[in-house]
């Protein structure tokens, strides 16, 4: 088989079926329960830090509280 | 150390521009090595100026705005300079008298054509994409951008290609492929760009404070990748001399045509859509003073369209060499385009549920608001024809053109018209506007500019369409193509009258933002007294 039809051959088969499922994976990541929550605070992401940056202490300290949450 | 190595590299680039003005094939080649060598001349004379000279570290508490100040005044100028090469050649198609005998071979049709494309997409679109998306991304990241002065080189470097393109045209060097017409060693700076953009881009998302990236830079990261990797394939060419401007296809016949459409149906995809989608996700709901309608539906929208968007290309190549297997996939991926465009047109109007009234009182969002219908009503006409038995009649013709630019002047020019009445009193620290009835009166000229334009197209396409199909008895063919032409005329007037409107509106907003700028008062520091907005 020449290389164009190997390749044909895989990206109409295999690699369609992984494209369809990331996609599909990807609009159950967005309804995943518990996802209110993240996706409240990025939508509002833009009504903050419009000055200036954020100072480095808040989320390393969010970081921080979070590895000592996983431990 | 790092001003001695920029001093020999200038130093080098300037003596090799020398050489290649000297051995120059083509008088567009000799006046680009002439204009880098003066550039890179007068970067030299600038370096050794600073060189030795203790500068103080950026400001990591602040964000960089200079680079996006300069980006919007080159946004506003790159605007007019389109409008107003599209307004001249539309009026040199009503009246081709316009196409002068002194400056045959420099100013007609044919020529300025793809400047009018080039200034109005890359140049004025550009721009507008590199200036916000480094506004937003530092807002959203809660950062400073990443890389120091790449992103000054990234500004001036990318205007740099744009002149080489611009003066390229005239001179008549261009590989003659739509919307990539500049030649190889103007593509070649533009990957090094583009590149250093992506790095500058990435590298702020990488070190942001926010927890989330907003969905805003998910859009403009997809459109700076894809948009890399579309000018690389698309450009893939070999020079005939290194002296020239001239270079060779790698790719041949229906593969280069395949090719060419892929490059720029997601030219439109991800440059004019996804790279502006990013900007109403920001922009709009800054100017609604809500959230974004939908969180989830804004991440759907997203994968969707970039899922669906890079199949679409074959539909402009409905009826030619192409196998039909490959134009059939092309046109249903364009029809299920359908879904993710609207779905994201419905997340930016009801971002403004409940806060409808806005509409009546600010003119920044109703323009904003206009821009996503028109990207509503451009995303509904385009799937439609895509449709093969649609094409038939609308390919070629004024159809297509008037397709385009109600996507183009309504959608693109109203969103960054809108960004830009937004971002100019922030970035220049004004308190204000300085005419909200000015903001009104570029509104109103633009649409009814815009409506002007895409009705006349609609009527001269169709017209067109079925004149160049109409067969008599016999099945001889009725109409000569000259006399369609000759039909088109009042069309092609009212075409012309709907851009000079559109530009009327855009010299407005110059003079409205360059009074903002000079005369309205600056903001009360932070600290002081504020009522609450």
């Amino acid at each position: 088989m020449s290389t164009y039809d190997t390749l044909r051959h895989f990206a109409d088969s295999w690699m369609l079926l992984v494209l369809v499922l990331v996609f599909l994976g990807v609009i159950v990541w967005a309804f995943r329960p518990g996802s209110r929550k993240d996706q409240d605070e990025a939508a509002t992401a833009i009504f903050r830090n419009e000055d200036s940056p954020a100072p480095d202490a808040p989320r390393d300290a969010a970081d921080a509280t979070e590895k000592e949450a996983k431990q | 150390m790092w001003d001695y190595i920029k001093l020999v590299a200038l130093g080098l680039i300037a003596v090799f521009a020398a050489i290649a003005a000297n051995f120059a094939h083509d008088v567009a080649y000799q006046v680009h090595a002439l204009l880098i060598l003066v550039v890179a001349a007068v970067m030299f004379v600038i370096t050794l100026r600073q060189t030795g000279d203790i500068r103080a570290p950026a400001p990591a508490d602040e964000y960089f705005d200079s680079v996006i100040r300069y980006g919007v005044v080159a946004t506003a100028f790159w605007g007019v300079v389109g409008f107003l090469a599209g307004t001249f050649i539309a009026s040199q198609l009503a009246f081709p008298s316009l196409n002068f005998e002194w400056a045959q071979g420099y100013m007609n049709f044919g020529r300025l054509r793809p400047l009018h494309t080039s200034a109005v997409i890359f140049a004025f679109g550009g721009n507008a994409l590199i200036a916000t998306s480094f506004y937003v991304v530092q807002r959203t990241s809660a950062a400073r951008l990443w890389g120091g002065n790449l992103a000054w080189f990234v500004f001036w470097g990318y205007n740099l290609f744009i002149v080489l393109a611009a003066t390229g045209y005239v001179l008549g060097s261009t590989q003659s492929k739509e919307y990539a017409e500049p030649e190889w060693y103007v593509d070649l700076w533009l990957t090094a760009v583009w590149l250093s953009y992506l790095a500058v881009f990435l590298g702020t998302i990488l070190r942001r404070k926010e927890k989330h990236i907003y969905v805003a830079n998910w859009f403009y990261l997809s459109f700076i990748i894809t948009v890399a990797m579309l000018h690389v394939f698309n450009n893939l060419s070999i020079p005939v001399s290194i002296f020239g401007s001239k270079s060779v296809q790698v790719f041949s016949g229906v593969q280069d045509a395949m090719t060419q459409w892929w490059y720029g149906h997601n030219a439109v995809g991800f440059f004019l859509t996804a790279g502006f989608l990013g900007m109403m996700y920001y922009f709009v709901p800054k100017q609604a003073e809500r959230p974004v309608y939908s969180y989830k539906l804004s991440i759907i929208h997203f994968w969707a369209l970039i899922f669906l968007y890079i199949w679409a290309g074959p539909h402009h190549l409905h009826y030619t060499a192409l196998p039909d297997w490959a134009s059939t996939l092309g046109m249903i991926f364009s029809i299920m385009l359908w879904m993710p465009s609207w779905g994201g047109m419905i997340n930016g109007l009801m971002t403004l549920s409940g806060a409808w009234d806005k509409l009546r009182t600010d003119p920044i969002i109703r323009m904003m608001v206009i821009s996503v219908g028109f990207y509503g009503m451009s995303t509904f006409e385009g799937p439609m024809m895509s449709i093969r038995s649609v094409n038939s009649l609308s390919h070629y013709t004024d159809w297509t053109i008037g397709h385009v630019h109600s996507g183009a002047l309504g959608w693109n020019g109203m969103i960054t018209f809108g960004a830009l009445y937004f971002l100019v009193p922030r970035l220049w620290h004004r308190e204000r506007l300085y005419s909200l009835s000015m903001v009104s009166w570029h509104f109103w000229l633009a649409t009814i500019g815009i409506i002007l334009y895409a009705a006349s197209m609609w009527v001269t396409g169709i017209m067109e369409g079925l004149m160049w199909r109409e067969v008599d008895a016999n099945g001889f063919l009725v109409n000569s193509f000259a006399d369609t032409v000759a039909a088109k005329f009042p069309m092609y007037v009212v075409r012309a009258l709907g851009g000079a409107m559109y530009l009327t509106g855009a010299l407005i907003m110059c003079v409205n933002l360059w009074k903002t700028v000079t005369s309205v008062g600056a903001k009360a520091p932070v600290g002081a007294a504020i009522p609450a907005e």
